[in-house]
């Protein structure tokens, strides 16, 4: 998931002052062991453990975005033990303050540093070419540098899986989304979903609509109230609170998690969960710089890396339909199977993916348009 | 039809919030205050609602909950701008950042949390009506009460003689204070009632409206209140009507997305505050009418005795 304006969620500037001001929390968090050793200076010389830095765009405890690109973290962590220390630096504005930031972290013996959202792109690319020593990973991105690399998950795959619940679910054949921004990233998803839905239901439709921002739960809930007056009666979103969800519970309907379980919170209305681990690209990422076989690459993970899940799917949907969805996670897994494989028709008719060709990253980074299906036009701003 | 009622419906409901605070700050206003900090008591009155009712269950403690919190907010203001005289529209500024900060701070704990399901409301009889039932009377209590409370706010300011001291002090501070009221102690009051009325605003925020709490929940409705005030040129029932319509045009932005036509939401996030500028060049244009809407004092301080 892309992070395009998170600043934009307050329409005032002094937000930004704000955050600059109050945030920037830094925490230090040495893994557990490491100050046995130190403690003991008799007992024989360890390794120097790596410094790895994470740098976030919201609060740890935000239960979606950031929350989960620290539980990565924390799997680091626990893979690595004293053989790593890991720190973290959360509300950093997508600004010169992330430069300051990155600077800040490479000045002080990082070897490894993720920035965990979209609009530190320009930033990271900055600071790479001032350390070059220093690895730099950056998240959602698309630029690359000798030592900084890119990396993404497949949360479409989750999308397409979320599709099927849903269209099976469905008694009107409306499926609602509560859409971000209109960028390729949110479109995939809401063609994956609606995909997904057409696989088990032909005669879905899927209303989609655009609320401008990542987080603003009573306009997210505004949004989803006006789906499900316009018929939809089973809702998906790409936004971070969990108000749709609550929204559909408050209406009888059906609606999911997104970035993180969210099951507790409406447990009838809650169908699955769409959840995205980026612990198993953070091991990874560290065991080979430890060991020297790092390279700068764009690596894009999915269901096959276990970057991605739909979970806690609720018991009222059949069981001949969960089987379905592991039918397609091991499609997933053993690359036989993608969301977007043709015939891919467009919503004016045209045919974008022609029929038996699985579409390439290329043509998955440039989708601009949404499948048959999709109702309505994508805002262009024209 | 049903998809007008139910958008009547949702208009109301999204205009409420705006309407509650509206009025606080036009209660601030009318003294010859302008706190600038109404979104950082929306939000610290939102913590503090969803807290109580995370609680209790009850929405009423977290009405109260929510109304004490932004009435604390707010004297903490009146007293730095009324008895030190620290300038309005800074210290406004300031208590807007500090109650983003504060509710994100205390709120952490809150994140992710579970309000109890509640039964949804209904006037009786009437809501089995069709078409006007759904459209008008299936809403929370709260909406019916902030058009009560509009109505009160009507008669207070323009037939009781309290509102009528009220008005006096926030157009000419000076004659009050030597007709002998207490100019201090009367702004202070309506600064209090302002925070207050706020606070009910950001706690049906958190709790009926949202029902959730996530740092920053309030996302620039104190400023749309604010921009309200100017916009309805002081006038209660005026401020009820601009809530209603700044909340419907986002529904309706909405609906129409549903329904599969397109408009820029973008625009209409600048709508409220386009309208409340034209409304300004319009009022400034005529000097007898901003004579006659915008309390003649509004944002100066008053030094008794000089």
């Amino acid at each position: 998931m892309t992070r395009v304006s998170k600043r934009s969620l307050i329409g005032w500037t002094a937000a930004a002052a704000l955050t600059a001001l109050v945030g920037c929390g830094k925490k230090e968090e040495p893994a557990p062991q490491a100050a046995a050793p130190a403690a003991a200076p008799a007992a024989p010389a360890k390794a120097e453990p790596l410094k790895v830095a994470w740098v976030y765009i919201g609060p740890v405890g935000d239960a979606g975005w950031t929350f989960a690109h620290d539980q990565g973290r924390k799997a680091v962590e626990a893979e690595f033990g004293d053989k790593v220390q890991t720190t973290f630096v959360e509300k950093v504005p997508e600004s010169t303050d992330a430069e300051r930031v990155l600077r800040d972290l490479a000045s002080q013996g990082n070897k490894l540093i993720f920035t965990t959202s979209f609009g530190y792109m320009e930033p990271t690319l900055k600071v790479a070419g001032e350390f070059p020593d220093v690895k730099f990973e950056h998240a959602t991105g698309y630029k690359l540098a000798a030592n900084m690399g890119v990396y993404d998950t497949r949360f479409y795959q989750d999308a397409y899986l979320s599709g099927i619940i849903a269209g099976t679910m469905t008694k009107s054949n409306v499926l609602g989304f509560v859409g971000s921004f209109p960028i390729p990233e949110v479109l995939r998803n809401i063609n994956a979903f609606t995909l997904g839905a057409q696989s088990v239901n032909p005669k879905i439709t899927t209303k989609v609509v655009w609320i401008s921002t990542w987080f603003d739960p009573p306009k997210e809930a505004e949004a989803a109230q006006s789906l499900i007056n316009a018929g939809a009666d089973v809702l998906l979103q790409n936004t971070d609170s969990s108000a749709v969800l609550q929204t559909a519970d408050k209406n009888g309907k059906f609606a999911f998690g997104w970035d993180s379980d969210m099951s507790a919170i409406a447990p009838k209305a809650h169908l699955a969960s769409n959840m995205v681990y980026w612990g198993p690209y953070y091991k990874h990422a560290v065991k080979s710089v430890m060991d020297g076989s790092w390279k700068s690459s764009r690596d894009i993970w999915g269901y096959k890396e276990g970057a991605n899940g739909v979970i806690k799917i609720n018991d009222v949907v059949p069981e001949d339909v969960k089987k379905k969805i592991d039918e397609v996670k091991a499609g997933y897994k053993d690359g036989s199977k993608d969301p977007f494989t043709g015939p891919i028709v467009d919503s004016d008719g045209k045919e974008r993916l022609a029929a038996g060709t699985m579409a390439d990253q290329a043509w998955k980074d440039k989708v601009d348009f949404y499948v048959k299906g999709v109702d309505g036009k994508i805002p262009t701003g024209k | 039809m049903d998809q007008i009622a139910l958008l009547i419906a949702a208009t109301l409901a999204s205009g409420t919030p705006l309407a509650i605070a509206g009025l606080g700050l036009l209660i601030n206003e009318k003294a010859g205050v302008l706190n600038l900090g109404a979104e950082g008591m929306m939000l610290v009155a939102a913590i503090a609602g969803f807290a109580a009712a995370f609680a209790t269950g009850s929405d009423t403690v977290a009405f109260v909950a929510g109304a004490a919190a932004g009435a604390a907010l707010a004297a903490c203001f009146g007293g730095l701008v009324i008895w030190l005289n620290t300038n309005q529209y800074a210290t406004g500024l300031a208590v807007s950042l500090f109650g983003y900060g504060f509710s994100a701070f205390v709120g952490i704990g809150y994140v992710g949390q579970k309000l109890s399901d509640r039964t949804p409301f209904e006037v009786p009889g009437l809501s089995q009506i069709p078409f006007v039932g759904p459209a008008l009377f299936k809403q929370h209590p709260m909406v019916y009460i902030a058009i009560l409370m509009i109505a009160a706010t009507v008669w207070f300011l323009y037939r009781s003689r309290a509102g009528l001291v009220l008005r006096a002090v926030g157009e000419s501070p000076e004659s009050a204070h030597a007709l002998g009221y207490k100019v201090r102690w009367i702004r202070l009051l309506a600064v209090v009632a302002g925070g207050a009325l706020c606070g009910v605003a950001g706690a049906f925020l958190s709790v009926v409206y949202a029902p959730l709490w996530v740092e920053g929940l309030v996302a620039g409705r104190g400023w749309i209140a604010l921009a309200l005030t100017t916009f309805a040129t002081w006038r209660p029932v005026r401020v009820l009507l601009g809530a209603y319509l700044f909340g419907g045009v986002t529904m309706a932005q909405f609906a129409l997305q549903g329904a599969g036509v397109n408009f820029s939401s973008q625009l209409l996030a600048m709508l409220p505050y386009i309208a409340t500028i034209v409304v300004l060049a319009i009022i400034s244009r005529n000097p007898t009418w901003i004579r006659i809407n915008m309390p003649a004092s509004l944002g100066k301080p008053f030094h008794p005795g000089s």
